[in-house]
């Protein structure tokens, strides 16, 4: 199948070339950052994670949004979702591709990062992250080629393989569950320390997830004759719906604690996140345009969808919706979540994070590679729906 | 690897002599510098266990070094702290960053509002108020940095109760320094050789790519001294330092008597270090 | 065989393209290297010769676990001599120029060890003297 990628219109070719040369600007910005050191990233003693493990935590939300397509599927016999459930097993698998990619990235021994293997350490969230993140991979690379290599052939997949269809659906929750447990579990860390992360982190998923996998519907309608279904489509859109609205529900309830409760700790990054946060005299308030345009784009997407039309009648419309979204969520959870945490630090100082040019690079490169990724796999399984159709 | 080591054991025994027994020594890096302090008896009773074969880690307590920060001596002589983090970074091989951005610090100062976020600071003595309060590792004896991190490359020493690093096993990922509640862990953002002053030829330096932080001197108690910071404070008692678990060391005498505080102790890590107001 | 004239010279290419490093220096080795004694004249090691040549990085993972790990950090005595558990303590009190003794084979094999990135040699140490 794989000989599907090797052939393609121009414009397949010009996309991989654009987004092979951001590859090749992510990696000469990775060289400068091996070679010299974390330095090379606003990173400091204070926010000690930044951009990487920011984009990590959402893409494992992405990666983890799949399942949204597989669930109704292979467990309710939703039969809409026949045609996208591959793109949902593929987005997964780019997905995490990413998300390992951004922690060796992270990582200040990068060599060294078998440790976590050599000397496995079972109290550490980490290392479970390893096994969940490496199995949902495992699981998504082998049921999706093992369902189109049977579609292709025209007959039904192997029984064996729906123990590890099933089996990906647990491991989806689980890969964001422990991914929100990296942080929830940290004692004085008040703004993650929430027992609601894990739900929050889970509904903002279902939601980015499945929005990305409709604006890839979209435009693969346009350039690749790919058409996912009105039914499908619709029925994802609901999802989407419910998901954020959960998520905006998290988020308010996280916002009544911290206010109402009056808690200087639960209350301090939240108000770093909206508002700024006074102290010594100067307003630390690095964030808080994108905060706002996040709530912006979240209820202005929340409105669009609740238009019949605009999710129905209006494709523009509903891609719009779709990427108004998943940018609300990607600030909501690949920007605010992280750094915000480190906000005041333990000792009550305030450092802000600004990520460098060359973080930028390199964050860059690996979202580039995630996606040249999901064309390839993209373009297999519609090379595939096309030769049956024939 | 376990044949090779008996076997060098095995020629080391002829060629070298490993002082007195190894056990006895474990016992000994870990508390001499608390023996000289208050006579044989509880020392030479542990010794015994040692020599015996008991393994220390099984006895109902083990030792647990802590350290007491007397803030009425240090707000007298204020110099005191500065000394005291100035043998440290000297020891220790710190590199000196002008940036705050990449800073590595073992013991450094801070105000008490700073070091006590949980605490009032509303019309506090202008005594605690003016002074600035020694920061360090809190050797926790539930440390959630060990807890987080995936290679047990910080972990708790169970022959001391230090929390320890291995630099070599460190694969940078700062997990422990999202988990320390205390902001005591320094990350090498870059090579801090060209930011070392001067070398101390008895201490490594480290590396780019890993977190680092105060080890209570291990390496100095092994010696038979006292930590660097303790020595610097030396005769003032400023700052005490020995075995929490003893009943008879100086700092359990000075516990018994004096009422201390712990920073942020309603988190459970069960911190080592007590200041004195 | 099918394509046999593109397989046949393809594979003698492979062949002369993996072996590169043995033909291009002549089938010669190079040199062995001889690794300086110590300059102290110290003749005893922690084990003998043919053990630390093979072995000396075991050693030097076990000291390490030793002292960090273990809160072993039992002394070393060498004819009357006494050396801490480590590379900085114990081996480069004897073998003090890194550059002629650890860096000779080193080169040789083409090993990189990350020793020295935190241990300082004695030269490095002397470059910023501690003075108290």
């Amino acid at each position: 199948m794989i000989e599907k990628t090797l052939k393609g219109k121009p414009a397949y070719w010009i996309w991989l070339a654009f987004l092979g040369m951001l590859m090749a600007v992510g990696a000469a910005c990775y060289a400068r950052q091996f070679l010299f050191g974390l330095g090379m990233t606003g990173m400091s003693r204070d926010v000690s994670w930044g951009l990487y493990i920011s984009q990590f935590t959402f893409l494992v939300g992405v990666a983890a949004g799949g399942v949204m397509l597989v669930l109704p599927y292979y467990i309710h016999d939703f039969k809409a979702f026949g045609k996208i459930t591959i793109l949902g097993e593929f987005l997964a698998i780019a997905a995490i591709a990413m998300c390992l990619l951004f922690i060796m990235a992270d990582l200040g021994q990068p060599l060294r990062a078998l440790n976590v293997v050599l000397h496995p350490t079972p109290s550490s969230m980490l290392f479970y992250d390893m096994i969940v993140l490496n199995g949902y991979l495992f699981l998504n690379i082998l049921c999706g080629w093992v369902i189109l290599t049977a579609e292709r052939k025209g007959v039904h997949p192997p029984k064996w393989i729906y123990f590890f269809v099933y089996l990906s659906i647990p491991f989806a929750v689980s890969i964001h569950t422990v991914t929100a447990m990296l942080y929830c579990g940290l004692p004085g860390r008040h703004f993650w320390l929430s027992a609601i992360i894990a739900p929050r982190f889970l509904a903002s998923a279902f939601a980015a997830g499945p929005a990305l996998i409709i604006i890839a519907s979209l435009i693969l309608k346009r350039v690749a004759g790919f058409d996912a279904g009105k039914e499908a489509m619709n029925k994802l859109v609901t999802i989407i719906m419910y998901a954020a609205l959960l998520n905006t529900f998290f988020v308010l309830l996280e916002v009544f604690v911290g206010y109402y409760s009056n808690i200087p700790g639960h209350k301090h990054s939240i108000e770093y996140l909206f508002f700024g946060l006074e102290h010594h005299g100067h307003v630390y308030d690095n964030l808080v345009p994108f905060m706002w345009t996040s709530v912006v784009l979240n209820f202005g997407a929340l409105g669009l969808f609740a238009w019949p039309y605009a999710r129905k009648k209006n494709e523009f419309l509903l891609g719009l919706s779709c990427v108004m979204i998943f940018l609300a969520l990607w600030i909501d959870k690949g920007l605010g979540f992280v750094f915000a945490g480190f906000v005041p630090n333990p000792l009550d100082e305030i450092t802000e994070y600004i990520p460098t040019a060359n973080e930028l690079g390199i964050t860059i490169g690996i979202w580039a590679t995630g996606f040249f990724i999901l064309t390839l796999l993209y373009k297999i399984a519609i090379g595939v729906e096309h030769e049956m159709e024939q | 690897m376990d044949t090779q080591r008996r076997k060098f054991l095995k020629i080391a025994g002829v060629t070298a002599l490993a002082g007195i027994g190894a056990p006895a020594l474990v016992r000994l890096s870990s508390s001499t510098a608390l023996a000289s302090e208050h006579g044989a008896p509880p020392a030479a009773e542990h010794a015994a266990a040692a020599a015996h074969g008991a393994p220390v880690e099984t006895a109902p307590q083990g030792v647990r070094l802590g350290m007491v920060i007397d803030m009425r001596r240090i707000t007298e002589q204020p110099e005191l702290l500065d000394n005291a983090i100035a043998a440290c970074n000297a020891a220790h091989n710190i590199p000196q960053f002008d940036n705050r951005k990449s800073e590595v610090k073992w013991i450094w100062k801070a105000p008490f509002a700073n070091v006590f976020p949980g605490e009032s600071s509303y019309h506090l003595a202008k005594s605690v108020e003016k002074t600035d309060f020694a920061v360090l590792c809190n050797h926790c004896d539930d440390p959630p940095c060990v807890r987080a991190c995936p290679t047990q490359a910080t972990f708790k020493v169970k022959e001391n109760g230090i929390v320890a690093m291995d630099y070599h096993r460190c694969i940078g990922c700062r997990f422990c320094m999202a988990a320390c509640p205390y902001g005591a862990r320094s990350f090498n953002w870059e090579d801090p050789r060209p930011y070392i002053k001067k070398y101390n030829k008895d201490f490594p330096s480290r590396m780019r790519g890993v977190v680092e932080k105060c080890n209570f001197c291990g390496e100095r108690l092994a010696l038979g001294q006292e930590p660097a910071c303790v020595e610097a404070c030396q005769g003032t008692g400023a700052i005490v330092f020995g075995d929490l678990n003893d009943a008879q060391s100086e700092i359990r005498q000075v516990l018994d008597k004096e009422f201390t505080i712990q920073r942020n102790a309603s988190l459970g890590t069960k911190p080592s270090v007590f200041y004195i107001v | 065989m099918y394509n046999k004239g593109t397989i046949i010279p393809g594979l003698i290419i492979f062949v002369l393209f993996v072996t590169f490093p043995i033909w291009f220096n002549g089938l010669k080795a190079g040199d062995l290297p001889k690794p300086e004694l110590p300059p102290g004249g110290e003749k005893k090691c922690v084990m003998p010769v043919e053990y630390m040549r093979a072995n000396h990085m075991q050693l030097l993972n076990d000291w390490r676990d030793n002292v960090l790990r273990d809160d072993n950090r039992a002394v070393v005595e060498i004819e009357g001599k006494k050396y801490r558990k480590g590379l900085q303590m114990a081996c480069m009190q004897c073998h003090s120029n890194k550059e002629k003794f650890c860096d000779n084979c080193h080169t040789y094999a083409a090993v990189n060890p990350y020793c020295w990135d935190c241990h300082l040699t004695p030269k490095e140490a002397a470059s910023k003297e501690e003075t108290h």
